[in-house]
C-alpha cells in the first residue's frame, strides 16, 4: 500500500524550501514528522469529485503535478513538467503557492519557478470549472479531463491541450494511501492517461508536439521522518498502453521500493517492497553532483526488464531546492517513454 | 653606535615628558577631529546607499497609475496573470512617538529574494511576517528607537536602511490606512517570453524610468558633507600647527645632541633614519589614540548630524556608528601624513645641519627672521592665488580651496605683522625695561608664532562661522515671517473631504487659499511645482529678491512663473529668462524668491495654470487666513468636525518653531567643531609657553641680575602673552570677516544655492577677544607663576653653566 510514497519528496521539497527560507521553521521540522499540529487528518473513503480536484486548505501540503512526454513531427523527444504546490504555514495561517515549470529537449533544458500569494487571485485552484494557476501559468479546463497546460519563462514556453483517454486511478486503498506503520497517510489519485497536443516554444522557435501526460494529485498533513537521503522515482508509459509507477527510497542500506502497475484499462495493482528493482547503471555529472541517468528497471512478477535512459542528462532543476527531473526512453522487454525524478544527490 | 644614538635621541623625551605628551596629544587631536568627521560622512553615505537599495541593488522601472484609478490588488493580479512580472509596493510614513518611520510594504512572494538586505528574505517568508499581527523588519538601530512605539513586533536585520521598516504589503496597507491601494508596481528583471503590450492590458498604467534616489540624495547632501569635511580639515590643520611647533622645538632642543652624534661619526643618513623612525612610531601611537578620540567625537556629533540631515533633506541616517576597517586605516594614514608634513621642515634642517654651527636659540631666532621674510612672500602669493580663485573659478571645491589659501596666507602673514608691531613698539617705548620687553617679545616670536597662528585660525574661524550663523539666523527669521504669512495650514485626507472642508471653513475665516503641489523633474533634478491663488497674502509678503514689473499681475494672468533662488543660481536663470517645465516648454521666469532650507528647486505658478498642466495634482492642501487668536479654536473645531488628525493641521507658530529648530541643528556641528578648534589653539599656546620658559632662562637671568625682580619678570611674561593674544585677535578680526563673507556669498551659494546678506556683530567679537585674552592669560599663568617662584639659585646657575 506504499506505492504512492514516492510523491512525498515534493512535500519535503516544499518544506525544505520553507525551511531554507526560514530558519525558525527548522525547529518545527522534526516535530512535523509525527504530529499534525492542528491540521486536518486524512480519512479513508470515497473521493468527492469535483470538489477534490480543488484545494484542501485544512491540510498542510497538496500538489497538482503533471509530467508530459512529447514528440515533434521528426520524432524528437521533449519533456514538459508543470507543478503547483500548496503549503499552509499554519493550521489557520497563510497559504503559500509554489510552482515549477520545465521544458526539456535532447539538448536543452529550461525551467522557471514562481511563488504566489493566496486569496488575492494571483494563485490558486478552483474545482469547478477546474483551474490551477500561478500568474499566467495555468492548468485549466472545464474538468481535469480536458485541460490547457501553459507555462513560460524568460526563454521557453509551452501551450498544450491534455485530454484524458482513461479513468482516474485511485492510489493505495481507494485513494487512502497509508505511508507508514505510524499511521501517516495521504489522499492520492492520478490521471495517467492523457494524450497531449500543442506547441512548445524554444529559443529557435515554435514546435508542434504530441504525446502523453500523467497527473498526480495528493494532499496530506503528516510527513515522513526525515532520515531518508532521497528518492529515485519513475513513471513509465509503455507502448502496450500499460503504465508503471515505482520508486526507491534511499535510506543508506537496501532502500525501500514500491509502486503500482496500471493496466491499459486503468485497473491499478499496487505491489510491495522488494518487487521492483532499480539499479543505477551510468552516472552523469551535473551541477556539481553525480546523478544516475541510466537505470535498469526490473519487475519480475510482470516480466519487466528494461533500461531507461535520460533524454537529456542535464535536466537539472535549479530551483529553491534543486533536484533532477526529465523525460526518459525505455528499451528492453518493453519499450516506451516516461519520466524520472531524483532527489537528494549531493 | 646606533643603539647609543637611539638612546641619546630618545632620552630627550624622557627628560621632557610634557613635550612628548603635547606632541602625541596634538597629533591625536588632529587625527581625531579629522577621522571623526570622516566617520560621520561615511556613516551618512552608507545610510543613503542602503536607503537607495531598499528595493534591490539597482533601481528598476515601475508602473504607476495615471488618473484617478488607484493601483489596486485587482490591477496587480491582472498584470501578473497577463504575464507581466511585477511586484507591488506600498510606501509611506508612519508617525510614531519617536519620529516618522518609513514603511515599505512588500510582497515576499514576488519580490526577488536577493532584493532585501542580507538576512531579510528569511525573515519575510515566515508565517509570523505574513500572518497576524505581522512583523516589521528594521535595522537594530531603528529597533532601539522604536521599542516603545506600540507597533507590530519588530524583527531586526543588519543592513536594513535606518528609519525604514519592511512589512508585508497587507500589513503596510493597514498601518498606512490605504486599503487595497499600491503605490507602484516594480517591473522585475526577468520577464517571460509572451506578454501583451501594456497599452493593451492596462492602458491606465504608465511605465516610469528607474528612480535614482541615492544619486539625488548624494547630490543634495554633497554640499553638507563637503562643509563638514572642510571643518574637519580646518581642525586637522590647527592640530598640525601644534605638532609642527612641538617637533620643531624638540629638534631645536636636540641640536647639540645631533651635532655631538654627528661629530662622533654617526652618518647623517643614519641620524635621519633614526629620527624618521622615531616620528613614525610617535605618529602611529598618536594615530591610534586619535582614531579612538575620533570615534568619540563622531559618536557625540552624529545624532545632531542625523537630525540635521533628516530635517534639511529628509535623509535618514543611522544614529549609531559602525566601525569600518577603511576608516581605521585612513585615520592612521592621515596621522602619518600629518606627522610627515609637520616634520619635514625639521628633518630638512637636520639633513643640512652644519656640523660646527652654534647650537643656540638665538641662531634659530635669527634664522627664523630670515624665514619670516619667506613666509611673508608665500603669504602674499597665496593671497593673490586666493583672489584669483575668487574671481575666475566656481564650484564648491574651488571655494574651499580659496578659503584654505586665504587662511594659510593669513596665518603665514601673522609673524610678519607681529614683527612689525614689535618693531613699532620698540620704537615708541621709553626706558630700558620697556625696550627690553619689546626686544625680548620679538625674540620669542619664532617659538610662539606657530601657536599664535593656530590661535589666529581658530579665532578667524570663530568670527567667520559666528558671523555667518548669526547673519543667517537674522535673515532666516525675517524670511520666515514673510513666507509664512498664513496663520493655519490644513491638509485634507481625501479630495471629497477637501471639498467639504472648504465649504465648511470658508464662512469662518478671512480667506481660504488652496495650495496645489506637483512633483516634477526640473532641470534634471527632482523639484516641486506649486500653484497659488492670487491673493494679497502673497503679493504683500512673498520674499522676492528679483522680479520684473507687475510680477503678481502677470503671474495671476498665467504669463509666467516664479522660481526659488537655489534653482535660479543653479541653472543661472533670472527674470527675463525661460525655464523648461513638463508641459510648458518655455515658461517665462518673472521673479525669483528666497527659499532657505529647501534643497529642491521650486517653481510657483498661478493655480489655474498648474491645474491645466497637472490635472492630477493633489487638491488637499489649504492655507487659511484668520485672526491669530482664532487659530486654536478652529483647529479643535476642524478636528471634531472632520476627524482631521493633528498632523494635518499646522499653525504658523509651529512651523516657525520647527524651521528654527532645524536651523539651529544645522549649525550645531559647525559650532561644536569651532569650540574644539579654539580649545586646541589655547592648548597650543600653553605648550609653547611652557617649552619656551625653560629655554629662556639664559635670557632672563641677566635681566634679573640687573635688578628686575622675579615678580616683575612674571608680570611681564603674563603681559607679553596678553599683548600677543590681543594682537592676534586684532589680526583675526579682518580675516574672520573675510571668511564670513566667503562663507555667505560664495560657499553658501555653491553649497545651498542662496546668498545671504552679511551682518556685523561687534558684541560677539568683544566676547571672543576677552575669551582669547583669557585663554592666553591662563596659558601664561603657569609659566609666570613658575617664574615668580623660581629659586634664585637656578637663575644664578645660568651664569655657572655657560654654554
Amino acid at each position: 500500500m506504499n506505492g504512492e510514497r514516492r510523491k512525498f519528496w515534493p512535500l519535503v521539497l516544499c518544506l525544505l524550501a520553507l525551511v531554507w527560507l526560514q530558519p525558525a521553521l527548522a525547529q518545527g521540522f522534526a516535530g512535523l514528522g509525527t504530529g499534525a499540529d492542528g491540521f486536518a487528518e486524512v480519512q479513508p473513503g470515497p473521493f468527492d469529485f469535483p470538489a477534490d480536484h480543488g484545494a484542501h486548505p485544512g491540510f498542510r501540503i497538496e500538489w497538482w503535478y503533471v509530467t508530459a512526454n512529447l514528440q515533434d513531427a521528426n520524432g524528437t523527444d521533449y519533456g514538459a513538467q508543470w507543478t503547483l504546490f500548496r503549503s499552509a504555514l499554519g493550521p489557520d495561517g497563510p497559504q503559500v503557492w509554489m510552482a515549477h515549470a520545465a521544458l526539456t529537449s535532447p539538448t536543452q533544458h529550461f525551467l522557471a519557478e514562481r511563488l504566489g500569494r493566496d486569496g488575492t487571485g494571483q494563485s490558486g485552484v478552483t474545482a469547478r470549472p477546474f483551474a490551477a494557476w500561478v500568474d499566467e501559468w495555468e492548468l485549466s479546463g472545464p474538468t481535469p479531463d480536458n485541460v490547457r497546460m501553459f507555462a513560460q519563462g524568460v526563454d521557453f514556453a509551452y501551450d498544450l491541450k491534455l485530454a484524458a483517454k482513461g479513468p482516474l486511478v485511485a492510489q493505495g486503498d481507494g485513494g487512502f494511501s497509508v505511508k507508514s506503520a505510524a499511521g501517516q497517510a495521504s489522499r492520492y489519485y492520478s490521471q495517467p492517461f492523457y494524450t497531449v497536443s500543442g506547441t512548445v516554444t524554444l529559443p529557435e522557435g515554435d514546435v508542434s508536439v504530441t504525446g502523453q501526460a500523467w497527473l498526480d494529485r495528493e494532499w496530506s498533513s503528516q510527513l515522513l521522518n526525515a532520515d531518508q537521503q532521497g528518492w529515485d522515482w519513475i513513471s513509465l508509459h509503455f507502448d502496450s498502453g500499460e503504465k508503471l509507477m515505482g520508486f526507491v527510497l534511499r535510506d543508506g542500506s537496501d532502500g525501500f521500493t514500491s509502486g503500482t502497475w496500471i493496466a491499459a484499462d486503468g485497473t491499478a495493482a499496487p505491489f510491495g517492497d522488494g518487487a521492483l528493482r532499480l539499479t543505477a547503471q551510468e552516472r552523469h555529472r551535473v551541477a556539481g553532483r553525480r546523478v544516475p541517468v541510466v537505470w535498469r528497471v526490473e519487475l519480475p512478477e510482470r516480466g519487466i526488464d528494461v533500461t531507461i535512459s535520460a533524454i537529456n542528462r542535464d535536466a537539472w532543476m535549479d530551483t529553491l531546492v534543486p533536484y533532477w527531473e526529465g523525460p526518459v526512453t525505455i528499451k528492453g522487454t518493453h519499450s516506451g517513454r516516461g519520466y524520472l525524478e531524483m532527489t537528494g544527490y549531493e | 653606535m646606533y643603539r647609543a644614538a637611539l638612546h641619546a635621541l630618545l632620552s630627550h623625551w624622557r627628560r621632557r615628558p610634557f613635550q612628548l605628551l603635547t606632541l602625541v596629544l596634538g597629533l591625536a587631536t588632529a587625527t581625531g577631529l579629522w577621522s571623526g568627521v570622516q566617520a560621520i560622512n561615511a556613516e551618512a553615505r552608507d545610510s543613503y546607499d542602503r536607503a537607495a537599495m531598499v528595493l534591490g541593488p539597482k533601481p528598476r522601472p515601475y508602473l504607476i497609475s495615471e488618473g484617478d484609478v488607484p493601483l489596486s490588488m485587482a490591477t496587480y493580479v491582472h498584470m501578473r496573470r497577463a504575464g507581466w512580472m511585477v511586484t507591488p509596493v506600498v510606501e509611506g510614513r508612519l508617525a510614531t512617538p519617536t519620529g516618522p518611520l518609513r514603511i515599505f510594504g512588500i510582497d515576499p512572494f514576488t519580490l526577488p529574494a536577493g532584493d532585501l538586505p542580507k538576512g531579510g528574505e528569511t525573515a519575510t517568508f515566515d508565517a509570523a511576517f505574513l500572518g497576524e499581527p505581522g512583523r516589521l523588519i528594521v535595522s537594530p538601530g531603528t529597533a532601539a528607537q522604536l521599542s516603545e512605539a506600540g507597533l507590530p513586533p519588530l524583527v531586526t536585520v543588519d543592513g536594513v536602511a535606518p528609519g525604514i521598516a519592511y512589512a508585508d504589503i497587507a500589513l503596510a496597507q493597514r498601518l498606512l490606512d490605504r486599503p487595497d491601494r499600491f503605490d507602484r508596481l516594480i517591473l522585475l528583471d526577468d520577464q517571460p517570453l509572451n506578454r501583451p503590450p501594456l497599452s493593451e492590458i492596462a492602458p491606465g498604467l504608465t511605465l516610469e524610468e528607474p528612480r535614482r534616489d541615492n544619486a539625488d540624495m548624494a547630490r543634495l547632501t554633497d554640499s553638507f558633507h563637503l562643509n563638514l569635511t572642510a571643518f574637519g580639515l580646518l581642525s586637522f590643520a590647527v592640530g598640525l600647527f601644534i605638532v609642527r611647533g612641538t617637533i620643531g622645538l624638540a629638534f631645536e632642543q636636540r641640536r647639540t645632541v645631533f651635532r655631538t652624534l654627528r661629530a662622533l661619526g654617526l652618518p647623517a643618513r643614519a641620524l635621519l633614519a633614526l629620527l624618521m623612525g622615531e616620528l613614525l612610531v610617535l605618529a602611529l601611537i598618536s594615530g591610534i589614540l586619535g582614531i579612538v578620540m575620533g570615534y568619540g567625537v563622531a559618536s557625540l556629533l552624529i545624532p545632531d548630524v542625523a537630525a540635521t540631515l533628516r530635517g534639511l533633506y529628509g535623509a535618514s541616517v543611522d544614529g549609531a556608528l559602525s566601525i569600518r576597517p577603511v576608516w581605521w586605516a585612513g585615520g592612521l594614514a592621515i596621522a602619518v601624513l600629518g606627522t610627515a608634513l609637520a616634520g619635514i621642515g625639521s628633518l630638512w634642517q637636520v639633513a643640512r645641519l652644519p656640523l660646527l654651527a652654534p647650537a643656540q636659540p638665538r641662531a634659530w631666532a635669527r634664522a627664523s627672521e630670515r624665514a619670516v621674510v619667506w613666509q611673508g612672500i608665500t603669504a602674499l602669493a597665496l593671497a593673490v592665488a586666493s583672489l584669483g580663485l575668487m574671481v575666475w573659478s566656481s564650484g564648491l571645491f574651488a571655494a574651499f580651496v580659496m578659503l584654505g589659501a586665504l587662511l594659510v596666507a593669513a596665518a603665514l602673514a601673522l609673524p610678519v605683522v607681529l614683527y612689525g608691531a614689535m618693531a613699532l613698539g620698540a620704537r615708541l617705548s621709553r626706558g630700558p625695561l620697556a625696550q627690553w620687553f619689546w626686544a625680548d617679545t620679538r625674540q620669542q616670536l619664532p617659538g610662539l608664532s606657530l601657536a599664535l597662528m593656530a590661535l589666529l585660525l581658530a579665532l578667524a574661524a570663530n568670527i567667520g562661522v559666528g558671523t555667518m550663523v548669526s547673519s543667517f539666523r537674522l535673515t532666516f527669521t525675517g524670511w520666515l515671517d514673510q513666507r509664512l504669512a498664513s496663520e493655519l495650514y490644513v491638509t485634507a485626507e481625501t479630495p471629497e473631504q477637501a471639498l467639504r472642508l472648504v465649504e465648511w471653513v470658508t464662512p469662518r475665516v478671512d480667506a481660504v487659499l488652496p495650495i496645489r503641489r506637483a512633483s516634477a523633474r526640473i532641470a534634471g533634478l527632482p523639484g516641486e511645482i506649486f500653484g497659488l491663488a492670487d491673493h494679497p497674502t502673497y503679493r504683500d509678503h512673498w520674499p522676492l529678491i528679483a522680479a520684473l514689473p507687475q510680477v503678481w499681475d502677470r503671474i495671476a494672468a498665467g504669463d509666467g512663473v516664479l522660481i526659488n533662488e537655489q534653482l535660479a543660481r543653479r541653472e543661472v536663470i533670472w527674470p527675463g529668462d525661460t525655464l523648461s517645465l513638463p508641459g510648458w516648454e518655455e515658461a517665462p521666469v518673472l521673479g525669483v524668491y528666497s527659499d532657505y532650507g529647501n534643497p529642491l528647486g521650486q517653481v510657483l505658478m498661478d493655480l489655474n495654470t498648474l491645474e491645466a498642466l497637472f490635472p492630477t495634482a493633489e487638491r488637499l492642501q489649504f492655507s487659511l487666513r484668520l485672526p491669530p487668536e482664532e487659530v486654536g479654536p478652529l483647529m479643535v473645531a476642524l478636528g471634531s468636525e472632520f476627524g482631521l488628525p493633528a498632523d494635518n493641521m499646522v499653525d504658523q507658530a509651529s512651523i516657525k518653531a520647527f524651521s528654527l529648530q532645524i536651523f539651529e541643528r544645522t549649525f550645531t556641528v559647525s559650532r561644536a567643531l569651532n569650540v574644539l578648534t579654539l580649545a586646541v589653539a589655547g592648548f597650543a599656546i600653553l605648550t609653547s609657553l611652557l617649552t619656551l620658559a625653560a629655554m629662556r632662562l639664559p635670557q632672563l637671568a641677566p635681566v634679573w641680575a640687573l635688578g628686575v625682580t622675579r615678580g616683575q619678570l612674571a608680570r611681564l611674561e603674563l603681559l607679553r602673552a596678553l599683548v600677543l593674544a590681543g594682537l592676534t585677535m586684532l589680526c583675526a578680526l579682518p580675516v574672520g570677516l573675510l571668511l564670513a563673507w566667503v562663507l555667505l556669498s560664495v560657499i553658501n551659494v555653491e553649497a545651498f544655492g542662496w546668498r545671504l546678506p552679511m551682518f556685523l556683530f561687534p558684541g560677539d567679537w568683544l566676547v571672543l577677544g576677552v575669551l582669547s585674552l583669557l585663554a592666553a592669560g591662563l596659558a601664561a599663568l603657569w609659566p609666570a607663576i613658575n617664574m615668580a617662584r623660581m629659586p634664585p639659585a637656578r637663575l644664578l646657575g645660568v651664569f655657572a653653566h655657560e654654554r
